[in-house]
């Protein structure tokens, strides 16, 4: 037995690929060697989560970006405040549609390229036909109403030209049954994080046509939420998850170990679906169906480029959107909830002993670096970006009022 | 002569249908009427709609719980908007409940005392049916562990010619002398039998 102190902490975790860095720091022996005896569990919704979070059945959690902010402003059901030290990555989700869609966005010209631009064109022509030949509204699904796969949906249909609201529908399905409720035709297309598109890829069911990475290159998707009272009592435990996720999201970026991550992530207790999957979304090949094969920069990014620090400016870009799509007023007492649920100093403060680089700034100007850039920095040096959205748009957090007031609809 | 109590109207979501006759059966021994209980949550939302109900009751292992929560955001659906649990203060009812595995969702503005009733019946149901699943795959196993036993004397039957009465007097003397189950004895000797027999005996 070691003298080391032991801090035992209980995580809950959805079964998708991000989930990686949280489940690599158990299975890779990074919790361990900070002295953390880490429990994961897997849940099967991200309510059970969030309820499992309030009584205290778990310290710290895998959620969506935007889920400690809907917490932290009253938005949902049964919540407790909820910090958001570290980011689990960047990017991972894609946007799948049936065979049916494709062939008519295939007809108005989409080409099996996942270029969000051209795809977006031909879905609203065929949106418009279908539309106009007076039947239902495509249904599409994303995962949660306070997800990142709500808002780049939105954001994508938006930008293209299509209502999300009048044009189509959406709905909600939980990740693993998306391919499912395609081949049921329960939905035409849904938005989720991986191995779930690939999975509807695989069975034939559908194509991907886009992802998020290409429609906002290095954009914000997990947090690790942890309860804030738990946060305060134990600041020296979160500090040590805080290194070993950090060691973890390390080890997950090394292409020599995407094999190894797979096989971690494909077993029956995490994922449960075969390692072949999950090296798509891992290595940025995908599958988009048919076996076309598409290479995409950055897909998922684990470390890279400040890939786990809290952001305030994601945080805000968040809450932008969901003004945007009415779940909650604008006012300065809302937004100045949302800036301090990221908390980019308690992440400077716990890995500052690791020498890994430290962005001087809490917030940035999302979609400016439009090539690597090297920024300012404590420990090791950190390049940024390439960042941009695809149509162009620039996210200043210090023109939250103006983004806003551009989005109104 | 009803309560008023016993006039609210419940939905009771679960995959699992001895679960949700359980839950039902005490709701309805406890006077609630107006019950409809649902396996699948396809088409939940046009449901939820029609009987509007005072209080859902879902198992918390349910994967669509966040599509229910979504509907109940977009009030769309449902014409009320719904809050979970009797109140955010009752923590100790809030974690009885998680505890249970169940998860209960109530109009807003509902009283509290009018509510308690259900949820407390429904924790107690849950509780009841964990124990229940776990007697019976206690008695499963246990079966599992005669057929074990009698595979054991058949071994020594027929390898020592023993009577069954004796090759059963031997796996409880080894168990004795050796401080352990009789049907482990007979596991490890069904193993030991398995190694060490020639082919044409298996």
């Amino acid at each position: 037995m070691s003298d080391r102190h032991s801090y035992e902490i209980v995580a809950g975790f959805m079964p998708l690929l991000d989930s990686a860095v949280l489940v690599a720091a158990h299975a890779k022996g990074f919790a361990a060697a900070e002295g953390i005896d880490l429990t994961l569990v897997r849940e099967t919704s991200w309510a059970s989560i969030r309820d499992r979070m309030a009584v205290g059945h778990f310290q710290v959690a895998h959620l969506l970006g935007p889920m400690p902010i809907a917490a932290n402003l009253g938005l949902t059901p049964f919540a407790v405040k909820t910090i958001a030290p570290i980011a689990l990555g960047l990017g991972g989700n894609a946007i799948t549609v049936s065979n049916g869609v494709w062939a008519r966005m295939a007809e108005h010209g989409a080409a099996a390229n996942l270029d969000p631009s051209s795809a977006g064109m031909a879905l609203r022509k065929a949106v418009t036909e279908l539309n106009g030949q007076g039947r239902p509204p495509l249904r599409f699904a994303v995962v949660h109403p306070f997800s990142g796969h709500n808002y780049e949906l939105r954001y994508w249909l938006s930008a293209c030209g299509i209502d999300p609201e009048r044009d189509i529908e959406i709905v909600y399905v939980p990740p693993p049954l998306m391919a499912d409720a395609l081949a049921s035709a329960t939905i035409d297309g849904y938005c989720v994080g991986e191995p779930w598109s690939t999975a509807a890829a695989k069975a034939s069911l559908g194509h991907i046509v886009t992802v998020k990475a290409a429609l906002w290159r290095s954009s914000p998707e997990k947090v690790l939420g942890v309860a804030a009272s738990w946060a305060e009592r134990e600041p020296e435990a979160l500090s040590a998850l805080l290194r070993a996720l950090c060691r973890s999201a390390q080890w997950c970026a090394a292409p020599q170990n995407c094999a190894e991550l797979a096989a971690i992530l494909a077993s029956r207790s995490v994922i449960d679906r075969p390692a072949a999957w999950l090296e798509h979304g891992l290595s940025g090949a995908l599958d988009t169906g048919g076996g076309r094969i598409v290479q995409i920069d950055d897909f998922f990014v684990p470390f890279a480029r400040g890939a786990t620090f809290p952001w305030k400016s994601h945080a805000l870009w968040f809450y932008s959107q969901m003004v945007r799509w009415g779940q909650v007023a604008h006012t300065p007492a809302n937004a100045a909830v949302v800036r301090d649920t990221y908390r980019p100093d308690i992440y400077r403060r716990a890995l500052e002993p690791l020498g890994v680089a430290l962005p001087a700034a809490n917030a940035k100007v999302e979609g400016a670096l439009v090539s690597p850039t090297p920024v300012g920095s404590a420990g090791a040096s950190l390049t940024l970006g390439p960042d941009g959205f695809f149509d162009g748009m620039l996210f200043d957090p210090d023109r939250l009022d103006a983004y806003i007031e551009s989005q109104r609809r | 002569m009803s309560e008023p109590e016993h006039t609210l109207s419940i939905l009771i979501i679960d995959e699992n249908r001895l679960r949700a006759a359980v839950i039902e059966d005490g709701l309805r021994d406890a006077g609630y009427s107006n019950l409809v209980i649902v396996h699948d949550v396809d088409g939940i939302a046009r449901r939820i709609a029609d009987i509007s109900p005072d209080v859902i009751v879902i198992d918390l292992e349910n994967p669509n719980r966040d599509v229910l929560e979504s509907m109940f955001q977009l009030s769309r659906a449902v014409k009320r908007p719904i809050a979970m649990f009797v109140d955010r203060s009752d923590q100790a009812a809030i974690e009885a409940a998680v505890d249970a595995g169940v998860s209960a969702y109530v109009v807003d503005g509902l009283k509290r005392e009018r509510v308690k009733p259900v949820l407390d019946m429904a924790i107690s149901r849950f509780n009841a049916f964990a124990r229940m699943a776990r007697e019976l795959e206690e008695a499963r196993s246990q079966l599992e562990s005669r057929k074990i036993v009698d595979r054991a004397k058949g071994i020594l039957m027929k390898t020592r010619g023993l009577s069954e009465a004796d090759a059963y007097a031997a796996l409880r003397k080894t168990a004795m002398n050796q401080n352990r189950k009789i049907s482990e004895i007979a596991e490890s000797l069904i193993l030991a039998a398995g190694l060490l027999a020639p082919p044409e005996d298996q």
